[in-house]
């Protein structure tokens, strides 16, 4: 039964990641034309909410170029790769506490391993595989040196990552996304705010800076960037294997959002969750509350993409190396110096 | 060099200061403008159902003017066609006959008037070269069509409804 | 057991794709599934952190550098210098010198004890820290300080000779 009930979520879960991709794509789209005081999609449906199913209609439809001399077999890996680790990365995120239906007891998380924060993390850097691959079976200058730029970036943000990560662990002093999202119960917490983003607000900063470029979102978006290399390291790409890149993206960005309103932001938690009584109705308000936490981050994705223009390159290495990597070690210095002696 | 007026203005680049350097103050403030934007109306027209107004002297899609009699004003004289820069209008000529008196207003008219609008260039030279008032280039936009032919518009198109009918 | 014997299989599977593939790429790639069948056998054993951390810095970044330079060498069969056979015969000698002292390295030790764990808790994260930073701080500190140096080093590779160039 335990098994069913996992499956289950496992499936749901990955519906869920694939809806709100596809769903991203139309509000990505919503919002830039928001943001720039246009009207945006309004043509397929009532407000163009089909315009998705549209976009990949046409995505399925269109014919499917495979470039002469590309490495088919890896051309194809490509973004079959990249939106498998984009998938798997919510394995271990958890979407709410306990449910109880009769005597049956869901765990509305697929796996609560100990290593939950280091998983994500292995996830992500395999996430790069699949841009590199893509990019260099193209047999394209300007792929290749997009999956050169996503390798570089990739690898240079991880270690920013890992370090405001390892501040938050120092808090929190456990791996599992569980327990974390546990200790950030309620709102307010022995005399002060329980969730982590007001305990760790420069690692919070950090952390944020380095999903922007995890993610290969603007103002990091240099492994696509259309100004300099027509379309980066999916230039070659038509038809669906096109779209994989494109759900990679937001299925990234949708997992991201998720990993930092658990993270940070109490996950399922909200303010005054003590005072409703029902066991199940605070899980039901938590999972609502958690995708709205996870919704509000991509928009603030969004607002940030269609606010602040692309780095330059060397821009982008100088301020990974020289700015978060250097504020992530002080902020663990300033951590481990609070946890040993204010904190006792 | 000396400089020969007084206009010239030396820019002084001064290092960033460190607010400047830290960046998130600028980021910040950009948000906040395009947060701002965000709630403002969209300033789009969706062109099929609303339509911007048209200025006063807008050059649009041609129409061949009847009297107040409801009769052809065009003499088939081609001026209009000898006038136009982009050779766009040809036409054929045709005599009266008895009994048409109500449909046409000259003893000659055009039979065939045609206009091919991918040449037309919309300068109104033929407005200006008609000396019958007949042809006024008062429409609306020239509608997107799939093939060259459907382009070329005969009296079909292009001459005035009738007159209470 | 069975699964032990499966990702064993994989592992050498994959482990001879590497050695055999024609394509540098294609080699990368397998060492990538390599990687990734020992990553299993850490589970397998336990040892979470491990399996993580081989996860994370072998396969998400150490073979993502070599998949790097390798892309910039364009390495095609044109551009591959032809090795003489007297450099073959040499790199077969020497090879089979690694592998017999090995073999014979191996047997010296296969007297000893058999690794017995003590504690089959020891991989997880906390248990290990504790140990880490207990019992083996010296030896951690000191690869850390080999680490230290060797970032040092490359900094120092890295940065441009300013002093020489103006003098």
């Amino acid at each position: 039964m335990e098994l069913i009930f996992k499956l289950a979520l496992v499936v749901v879960i990955f519906l869920i990641s694939l809806l709100i991709a596809m769903y991203s794509t139309y509000a990505e789209r919503k919002v830039a034309a928001f943001l720039q005081d246009r009207v945006g999609p309004n043509r397929a449906g009532p407000w163009g909410i089909l315009q998705p199913l549209a976009d990949g209609g046409k995505m399925f439809l269109k014919e499917e170029i495979i470039p002469t001399n590309a490495n088919t077999f890896l051309f194809i890996v490509g973004p079959s790769l990249a939106i498998m680790t984009a998938c798997i990365g919510s394995a271990v995120i958890p979407w709410g506490q306990k449910l109880t239906i009769g005597s049956y007891v869901i765990d509305l998380q697929v796996a609560d391993i100990n290593v939950g924060i280091l998983y994500i993390f292995g996830v992500v850097s395999l996430g790069v595989y699949g841009i590199m691959i893509g990019g260099w079976a193209s047999n394209n200058k300007y792929s290749l040196l997009g999956a050169i730029r996503a390798a570089s970036q990739n690898i240079s943000y991880e270690i920013a990552m890992g370090l405001s990560i390892i501040a938050l662990l120092m808090v929190t002093g456990t791996l599992s996304l569980r327990q974390i999202a546990e200790q950030q119960h309620g709102f307010w917490q022995n005399g002060y705010f329980a969730w982590n983003a007001f305990k760790q607000p420069l690692g919070f900063l950090l952390f944020l800076v380095c999903a922007f470029a995890e993610t290969n979102r603007s103002p990091f978006d240099l492994p696509e960037c259309e100004t300099e290399l027509v379309g980066g390291y999916h230039t070659e790409y038509s038809s669906m294997k096109l779209g994989f890149y494109l759900f990679a993206e937001y299925i990234n960005m949708f997992i991201s959002s998720a990993v930092m309103a658990t993270l940070f932001f109490g996950g399922y938690n909200f303010p005054f969750m003590d005072m409703i009584h029902s066991a199940n109705l605070v899980t039901i308000i938590g999972v609502v509350v958690l995708f709205v936490k996870i919704f509000a981050f991509i928009f603030f994705f969004m607002w940030v993409r269609w606010t602040i223009p692309r780095f330059r390159y060397d821009q982008l290495m100088d301020l990974g190396w020289k700015v978060l990597i250097p504020l992530a070690i002080a902020n663990i210095i300033l951590t481990g110096l609070w946890t040993t002696f204010i904190r006792g | 060099m000396e400089p020969l007026s007084n206009k010239r203005k030396v820019i002084e680049q001064k290092p960033l200061s460190f607010l400047e350097r830290a960046y998130l103050p600028a980021i910040f403030q950009g948000l906040g403008i395009t947060i701002k934007h965000f709630f403002k109306k969209p300033v789009t027209i969706s062109y099929p159902e609303e339509k911007r107004e048209f200025s006063e002297n807008f050059r649009g899609m041609h129409s061949l003017k009847r009297d107040e009699n409801g009769k052809e004003r065009c003499t088939a004289c081609g001026l209009c066609a000898l006038s136009c820069p982009a050779e766009a209008i040809t036409m054929t000529a045709a005599e009266r006959q008895p009994g048409e008196e109500h449909l046409y207003r000259e003893e000659k008219y055009a039979a065939v008037y045609e206009i091919n609008m991918l040449r037309c260039i919309f300068c109104g030279l033929c407005e200006e070269a008609c000396p019958k008032e007949a042809i006024y280039l008062d429409g609306d936009i020239v509608p997107a069509d799939y093939l060259r032919k459907d382009f070329i518009y005969g009296k079909d198109k292009l001459v005035e409804a009738p007159l209470n009918q | 057991m069975n699964t032990f014997y499966f990702i064993a299989f994989l592992s050498i599977f994959f482990a001879i794709l590497v050695i055999s593939a024609k394509n540098p790429v294609h080699s990368i790639l397998y060492l990538v599934l390599t990687f990734f069948t020992f990553t299993i056998h850490y589970i397998l054993l336990n040892a979470q952190f491990l399996a993580i951390v081989n996860f994370i810095v072998y396969m998400g970044a150490i073979l993502v550098l070599f998949l790097y330079t390798l892309m910039l060498m364009n390495l095609n069969r044109d551009s591959e210098p032809v090795k003489s056979n007297l450099i073959k015969i040499a790199a077969v000698i020497g090879g089979g010198c690694f592998l017999v002292t090995i073999v014979a390295s191996l047997k010296a030790l296969g007297a000893s004890q058999p690794v017995v764990l003590q504690n089959p808790n020891l991989g997880l994260v906390k248990n290990l820290g504790k140990v880490l930073f207990s019992e083996y701080l010296l030896p951690f500190e000191i690869s850390s300080i080999l680490l230290l140096s060797a970032t040092v080093g490359a900094v120092l590779l890295a940065t441009k000779e300013s002093n020489k160039q103006t003098a």
